[in-house]
């Protein structure tokens, strides 16, 4: 794999100029420019309170606040990492052992045809409801705080990492499979050679999903009582205070806002460094 | 490979004809699972908070059956008004939307990225503004139903082959038309994906939504409480109705989806 | 014939289907093909011409019959790498440069990448793909994409080359091109080439002899000897013997067509 992704750096044709980076740079700034007149021309215009929509500047005077432990935005920054800390954890665990089901899936169909269509199932209901009970459960066993979460964000990256990779797995044509066959290839070539490098595509898609659903879970587990760090119990805080710090729950959403964007831009980067042979898009 | 290997398989209605039936492996794990559940749970007996058995969540479930109904019923019907209101909204949108290309190819950036924002963290937002009563939570369901669902509509009404285009041209036929008997067929198969998945979306929304606060007789609420106060069976036969509601949704849409496109149906096997 | 036949097939019959209701894609069909021959297959789809290239390979299995490829039942033959097989599409992974697609099947048989490297260059260079080696399959058009696959095939050195339409999805002046590029393979390689086509004009542009197929059942219903002299080029299609030649393969599957309708 190494030397055709050096190679590759030549052929990428699609290479952001700096003149497209600047366009780029310049239509964000003229979108928040024009979010900001909307967002304060309307509170002007419907008195909307301060509560329910704080000034612009409230909400920058929450970032610098200074609290005993330093500024507010550097505590929320802190709690920021402490949640990323819990969904990276629940991600590497939920994709590696997502990715091994996927694999033992395609290996035996009977053991596939009993457990796929609960994987699938899971999808389309709300079990993440048990993450209170997650929550309780590991910490009347003495396990570490941020443990409960993992496990959340682990679940919700799992499924779709199984759903997908499985997808991948199976994605081979039928000529290419028997082309592996008319070299006498073992099952364990096939699969290294053949499914493996054909199902990276569909594992990104998953892990792109998986990224942002890890910060949701971490941040859910996050919520119920007992909880003292992370940005999740930031945000029930802020909505606690906001009549007294109406810019602080802003803040605090502002935040996990970027979080979840980092970790969804983090893989989509990482996508694009490993998955050099792609046709690019449009 | 080995069994691509036998020319001529004697597919009989044998013993292995009943193993390859699609329920029967299902069902068999499902058995499996619950026995070993109830079987370890006998064995090892933690506490009952940690891990109840599948008996005492169905004798739970059983004794408040009704009461767990009604409450699974207003939450699902927080779900069902964030998704009326969020798909429509993203229907109504992706239409304007996909007329113009220019239009699409600006907005279509900031909806894709919206995926990776937690919306449901806005839930304290959304209480501020519409009350802690279930308007808060219809608003952010409705808010995590409406991008996906323009993304999808306007890839769908954007999806007809250029040739597919030249060809209504070619009967003169007018634009509204071109837009009823062309884009919005080859649209409908993006449009039910989306709204599938806005099924479990608006679900899982409404729930963590109440997470944030609200009143008792909602599901998200009830198995928080029942959670902290270590009546665990009770928040998990929660969960066995708020999983009810939520594949009767998804089946709806379904049906739905088999009832308007009919040509579709047998694609959907695989 | 003074050697034994690099490829025998006998009485070969192939049935698909299960009990209730079956296809005879082959019936009874015998062949011999000597060491360097370049044969072609030729028919209308459904006269198994796919299906007896795909049993010599060992990716179907007759139902009944014997076939035996380089002395080798042909399972034997597959494991010991006797054959390299191209498909209609040219079927190259993604993932892969040109020169990592070619040097595929050398990974599989765990051949040191060293020793065989020289080869590996030498074939893409044969297929005029010496300045593309690092690029990927979708950066190629179709039949330089055919060629890569091609190159693959023989990179591992096999003593049967089998092709199954492979230029089959080509434009007309791409196809032609190929064809003498494949002329001047065989003339350097002197492989044993056996090739399916359902074009009548490609397989006596290419082949010592054709075998003409006929369908329900799939069957031999001729075989032609082509002594067009080679090397052939450009002019050998403005041959009146390769008209001739034409005509005669024409009639063949004709006469078979009027008969069965």
């Amino acid at each position: 794999m190494a030397e055709s992704v050096t190679s590759a750096g030549e052929l990428d044709t699609t290479g952001h100029s700096p003149r497209r980076w600047l366009w780029l740079l310049l239509g964000y700034l003229v979108a928040f420019g024009l979010i900001a007149v909307v967002w304060e021309g309307s509170k002007a215009l419907f008195a909307i309170p301060d509560y329910k929509l704080p000034h612009l500047a409230q909400i920058a005077e929450a970032f610098f606040r200074p609290t005993p432990k330093g500024p507010t935005w550097l505590i929320l920054i802190q709690d920021a990492l402490y949640t990323a800390f819990e969904a990276f954890v629940g991600f590497t665990i939920g994709s590696v052992s997502g990715f091994l089901i996927a694999a033992l899936f395609q290996r035996y169909v009977h053991v596939r045809r009993g457990f796929m269509p609960y994987v699938i199932a899971s999808q389309t209901v709300p079990i993440i409801a048990v993450a209170p009970m997650i929550v309780v459960g590991t910490g009347s066993l003495g396990a570490p705080p941020w443990l409960s979460k993992s496990i959340i964000a682990a679940y919700l990256t799992f499924f779709p990492v199984v759903i997908n990779v499985l997808r991948g797995l199976e994605s081979v044509d039928r000529d290419a499979l028997l082309l592996m066959r008319s070299y006498a290839a073992t099952d364990n070539q096939i699969f290294r050679l053949l499914r493996l490098p054909a199902s990276v595509p569909y594992l990104f898609t998953a892990l792109k999903i998986a990224a942002t659903a890890s910060i949701i879970g971490a941040i859910i587990g996050e919520l119920p009582v007992g909880s003292t760090r992370g940005i999740g119990v930031q945000i029930v805080v802020g909505s606690q205070y906001n009549t007294f710090n109406p810019g602080f729950l802003w803040a605090t959403i502002i935040v996990a806002a970027l979080l979840g964007m980092i970790a969804y831009g983090m893989v989509a980067l990482a996508e694009r460094r490993i998955v050099r042979w792609k046709r690019p898009e449009s | 490979m080995a069994a691509s290997d036998a020319p001529l398989p004697e597919n009989g209605p044998t013993r292995q004809a009943f193993w390859n039936r699609p329920w029967v492996a299902p069902l068999l794990v499902f058995v499996l699972v619950l026995a070993s559940w109830e079987l370890l749970v006998m064995i090892f007996q933690p506490p009952t908070f940690l891990l109840p058995s599948p008996s005492l969540i169905w004798q739970s479930l059983a004794g408040q059956f009704l009461a767990l109904m009604g409450y699974g019923f207003n939450t699902f019907m927080e779900a069902l008004g964030g998704f009326v209101i969020g798909c429509g909204l993203g229907l109504l949108t992706a239409m304007l939307v996909a007329r113009s290309k220019w239009l699409s190819d600006l907005l279509l950036p900031f909806a894709i990225a919206s995926n990776s924002v937690p919306i449901v963290a806005m839930a304290p937002i959304a209480i501020v503004w519409f009350g802690i009563g279930p308007w808060s939570k219809v608003a952010i369901v409705a808010v995590m139903c409406f991008f996906p669902t323009m993304v999808s509509t306007v890839r769908g009404l954007t999806s007809a082959s250029p040739d597919a285009i030249a060809l209504m041209n070619s009967y003169a036929a007018s634009n509204w038309q071109i837009f009823t008997k062309l884009r919005v067929p080859s649209a409908l198969p993006f449009v039910f994906n989306a709204l599938k998945i806005c099924t479990a979306v608006s679900m899982i929304g409404a729930i963590v939504a109440e997470f944030f606060g609200g009143a008792v007789n909602y599901l998200g609420i009830y198995i928080k409480t029942q959670a902290s106060i270590l009546k665990t069976p009770d928040a998990w036969a929660a969960i066995v109705v708020a999983c009810f509601y939520g594949l009767a949704f998804y089946f709806a849409i379904v049906l739905l989806e088999r009832w308007l496109m009919p040509w579709h149906r047998h694609r959907e096997q695989h | 014939m003074p050697t034994a036949p690099i490829i025998a097939i006998d009485k070969v019959s192939r049935i698909y289907g299960n009990a209730n209701a079956t296809t005879v894609a082959l019936k009874d069909v015998s062949l011999t093909i000597e060491k360097g021959e370049l044969i072609s297959l030729v028919g209308p789809s459904g006269c198994g011409k796919s299906t007896l290239l795909r049993l010599i390979a060992d990716l179907d299995t007759p139902s009944q019959g014997k076939i035996t490829v380089n002395g080798h039942a042909p399972e034997q033959a597959r494991k010991q790498r006797e054959y390299g097989f191209v498909f209609q599409a040219p079927t190259l992974y993604d993932w892969r440069t040109v020169e990592r697609n070619a040097r595929l099947p050398l990974e599989v048989m765990g051949r040191p990448a060293g020793e065989w490297q020289a080869r590996l260059d030498k074939m893409l260079a044969m297929v005029g793909l010496r300045d593309f080696h690092q690029h990927y399959p979708w950066q190629l058009s179709g039949g330089m994409q055919q060629r890569a696959s091609i190159a693959r095939a023989l990179s591992f050195d096999p003593a049967i080359l089998l092709m199954d339409e492979p230029f089959g999805a080509l434009d007309e002046f791409t196809r032609e091109r190929m064809n003498m590029e494949l002329l001047d393979i065989w003339e350097t390689t002197h492989k044993t080439i056996l090739f399916v086509t359902h074009s009548i004009a490609e397989a006596v542009f290419l082949s010592s002899r054709i075998v003409v197929m006929t369908p329900r059942p799939g069957r031999i219903a001729a075989t032609v000897n082509v002594d067009l002299p080679y090397p052939r080029n450009f002019d050998t299609r403005e041959d009146p013997r390769f008209f001739e030649l034409v005509t005669q393969v024409r009639e063949t599957l004709k006469e078979e067509f009027v008969g069965h309708v």
